[in-house]
């Protein structure tokens, strides 16, 4: 016990160097047996990590971790405040189910000479993403960021077992994702150029009194552009549905409910933590930049969503249209604006975890993803189905889901800007949702099964997990005080407006 | 307005570089050469960083006890970062590349979308039958 | 390369010089520019020009991949166990200023068993690199030019 209140101060930094360190130690045990164990035991880990983090910061307000003790400005600095420990919580809490979920999937989808080297990605992944999130310095952004995505392009690349267009999808996904952090590492040059600090802190005292200096303008733009390629926002996000598409399901489920996400909190912190425009240009470019391209990315993305055979790219075109509806919540920048967007960032990872993993396991029995593929699941595999469909319902937005929640206060926020035609379009929009939820009950549980096919349910090991995502959807979306109380004092820490 | 060009030439070399690797990103279909672009644009950012941090004058940040006119060793430090990510994505993004050749027996874009395009026309005969 | 008389015997003469070079950058790192990434790039570098005079298969002899890619993490682990150790004595993670009795000392202990972390990965992935290029085709024979 004495070590356990011994390390109670350090845990800013064991969040991320736990799984940091983890990879190599996951990468010499070699056996895909002990690394699955060994990395699924250290997701457990950090998921409690960031639930004590998070319970801390509730209770005791933003904490300060420097690192090496080099005293902030100077040092890096690790800050946890509400908008960053409940990514922090999102993030290891869907990698502690997707590790738990994985063996049976990656088993099955992973050649055997490189399952412990997927578990070590994995793990790599893991840290980058709980870096970025939680560092309170510029550079060690990009740092972390490129861990991340390097691993990403990785996991990517794994599905190249089952499908040869995994590669061209991680290739596309490397260029793509690195002009985007080059760009962004510009931006933060060019920052440093004119402030002399990279601490995100010092960064948010001395960049506002310059918003009219043109190096200031020329960054917001290298990093809203950058960032924008990381969280394909609409029409930067052409990397994304082919790498979603060709990943393996574990891989998938993985980046599709954390990655983006925790771009479009780096892009929160970027514009709130640093720039915060309040007038100007910049300003402007939220209102007829980001609004618009979020407006359209979300119309667009369904539409595409409505016309896709392979379930994998439907969901894939629903997260670029759902990504549309968190750059939305904050391109109001108000209050209300910003707690929709924190709120839906973590209620969309819910369901598209869940999805994913049940998308996993008709992989897994099924062997294939697409509308054919599903046809008369709904009485072969009926967990599985109905996992997907209480997904499906929780990404139309039906009350008593998560989904419902975060389209309450989106439209709330759009309503009290006065901004109707926004919230009607929200609407239309998860009214075409309904479509290509609908096509696919339609196809599980209308159709007849393909002559001949025999499957069974999926095994319990992944149907516990996939479940388990599920019921956080419901529970959340019943009782949803804890979520928006976290997500209202995010956007209220991040805007600078006292509680 | 010569004299613009000169005394900032450090800049218009980063602005060249820049705009060549991220044209040689876009326009060749070859995947080796669109990684090679994507080096020349990350180098670009590493001379940006760099000559920022010079100081007319300057020399390297040692300590002898002199009073002397540092130059500012922080933008190297991170470049020196920068590289590792820079070197890491290029060997990830080659072994890509052999791999793609090893799965396609081509290197150059417009050969694979061709191949693309046939895997996803079997993927729908296939269901068809 | 059994003809390139001239090669064989200038890099068999440059190659301890190119390492004792690298180790002095390595082990230097805590007094003035220098440390553990530059060094290991040069040692691996005098490890590449070894594998493209006399072959990858004698390089792979030397240097075997299986325990490059041991040295690797075990590289990353030394970084990492630095940190853990000024956590324990009391200090922030990576805080050297912990690792010995006055701060002085502690920062040099600290940068030179970090580096010396650094140095050993760098070189093992730089190696790594290059032979799993390398080896992907067969050898390059004289009569190919």
């Amino acid at each position: 016990m004495s070590t356990l209140s011994a390390a109670l101060p350090h845990l800013p930094i064991l969040q991320v160097v736990v799984p940091l360190i983890s990879a190599p130690i996951c990468f010499l045990l070699q056996r895909a047996g002990l690394a699955w164990a060994f990395s699924t035991l250290v997701s457990w880990l950090a998921f409690a990590t960031s639930v004590m983090l998070l319970r801390a910061v509730m209770a005791d307000g933003t904490i300060h971790y420097e690192i090496g003790g080099w005293a902030a400005p100077w040092g890096i600095e690790y800050v946890i405040d509400a908008a960053n420990a409940i990514v922090l919580v999102i993030v290891s809490g869907i990698g502690a189910a997707v590790s738990s979920y994985a063996p049976r999937s990656v088993l099955a989808e992973i050649p055997a000479s490189q399952r412990g080297l997927y578990y070590t990605a994995y793990l790599l992944c893991l840290a980058g993403l709980l870096g970025v999130t939680i560092t309170g310095d510029a550079f060690n952004v990009f740092v972390f960021l490129e861990i991340t995505s390097l691993s990403s392009y990785v996991l990517v690349a794994a599905g190249a077992g089952l499908d040869r267009r995994a590669l061209t999808a991680a290739y596309n996904y490397l260029v793509m994702g690195t002009v985007g952090a080059t760009f962004f590492v510009i931006g933060v040059g060019l920052l440093y150029m004119v402030t002399g600090t990279l601490n995100i802190a010092d960064l948010h005292e001395r960049v506002p009194p310059l918003l009219d200096n043109r190096t200031v303008h020329v960054a917001f733009a290298f990093i809203v552009v950058g960032l924008g390629l990381k969280l394909a926002l609409f029409p930067l996000h052409t990397w994304l549905p082919n790498a979603y598409t060709y990943a393996p399901s574990t891989g998938t489920a993985f980046l599709a409910a954390t990655s983006t996400k925790v771009s479009v909190y780096v892009l929160l912190r970027f514009l709130f933590g640093v720039f915060a425009p309040t007038s100007g240009l910049m300003a402007l470019t939220m209102d007829y930049v980001l609004l618009p391209l979020a407006v359209i990315g979300m119309m667009a993305a369904t539409v595409a969503a409505i016309y896709q055979y392979n379930l994998k790219r439907l969901l894939a075109y629903s997260s670029v249209a759902q990504l549309g509806y968190m750059v939305l919540g904050f391109a109001y920048g108000s209050v209300d604006g910003l707690t929709a967007a924190v709120l839906h960032l973590f209620n969309h990872a819910l369901m598209k975890g869940a999805l994913f993993l049940a998308l996993g396991c008709v992989m897994l029995r099924v062997g294939d993803v697409t509308m054919h593929g599903v046809r008369g699941l709904g009485r072969q595999m009926p967990w599985t189905m109905a996992a997907f469909v209480a997904g499906g319902l929780s990404l139309i937005g039906v009350p008593l889901t998560v989904g419902f929640i975060s389209k309450w206060y989106l439209v709330g926020a759009a309503l009290e800007d006065g901004r109707w035609w926004i919230a009607a379009l929200i609407l239309a929009s998860s009214l075409l949702a309904v479509i290509y939820v609908w096509k696919v009950v339609e196809a599980a549980y209308l159709r007849e099964p393909p002559a001949g096919r025999t499957v069974r349910e999926a095994p319990l090991s992944m149907l516990v997990p996939t479940w388990i995502l599920v019921l956080a959807n419901i529970w959340f979306g019943v009782d949803a005080e804890l979520t928006v109380s976290v997500a209202r004092t995010a956007a209220m820490g991040l805007l600078g407006v006292a509680p | 307005m010569l004299e613009l060009i000169l005394a900032k030439y450090n800049y218009w070399i980063v602005i060249v570089l820049m705009m060549a690797g991220l044209y040689v990103v876009v326009a060749r279909g070859n995947l080796v050469k669109k990684i090679i672009g994507l080096n020349v644009f990350q180098t670009s950012v590493f001379l940006l960083y760099i000559s920022m941090g010079k100081v007319a004058g300057g020399t390297a940040p040692i300590l002898t006890g002199k009073d002397e006119v540092f130059s500012n060793p922080i933008p190297h430090v991170l470049i020196l970062t920068a590289i590792v990510v820079g070197i890491a994505t290029t060997a990830l993004g080659l072994a890509l590349v052999v791999r793609i050749r090893e799965a396609y027996s081509t290197i150059e874009e417009d050969e694979i979308d061709e191949a693309e395009s046939l895997d996803m026309t079997a993927d729908l005969a296939e269901r068809r039958r | 390369m059994r003809h390139h008389l001239v090669l064989r015997v200038v890099s068999k003469l440059l190659i301890p010089f190119i390492i004792l070079y690298g180790l002095y950058v390595q082990f230097h790192g805590d007094f003035s520019p220098g440390g553990g990434f530059q060094a290991g790039v040069i040692v691996a570098a005098a490890i590449i020009l070894y594998a493209l005079i006399f072959g990858t298969e004698r390089a792979k002899q030397v240097f075997k991949p299986q325990a490059l890619m041991v040295l690797a993490p075990v590289g990353v682990m030394i970084f990492a166990l630095v940190g853990y150790y000024a956590m324990a004595m009391g200090g922030a993670y990576l805080d050297y200023d912990w690792l010995a009795g006055d701060d002085t000392t502690g920062q040099h202990i600290g940068i030179i068993t970090v580096e010396f972390g650094v140095g050993l990965t760098v070189t093992a992935v730089m190696t790594l690199i290059f032979l799993a290029y390398a080896g992907r085709t067969h050898e390059i024979d004289d009569d190919d030019w």
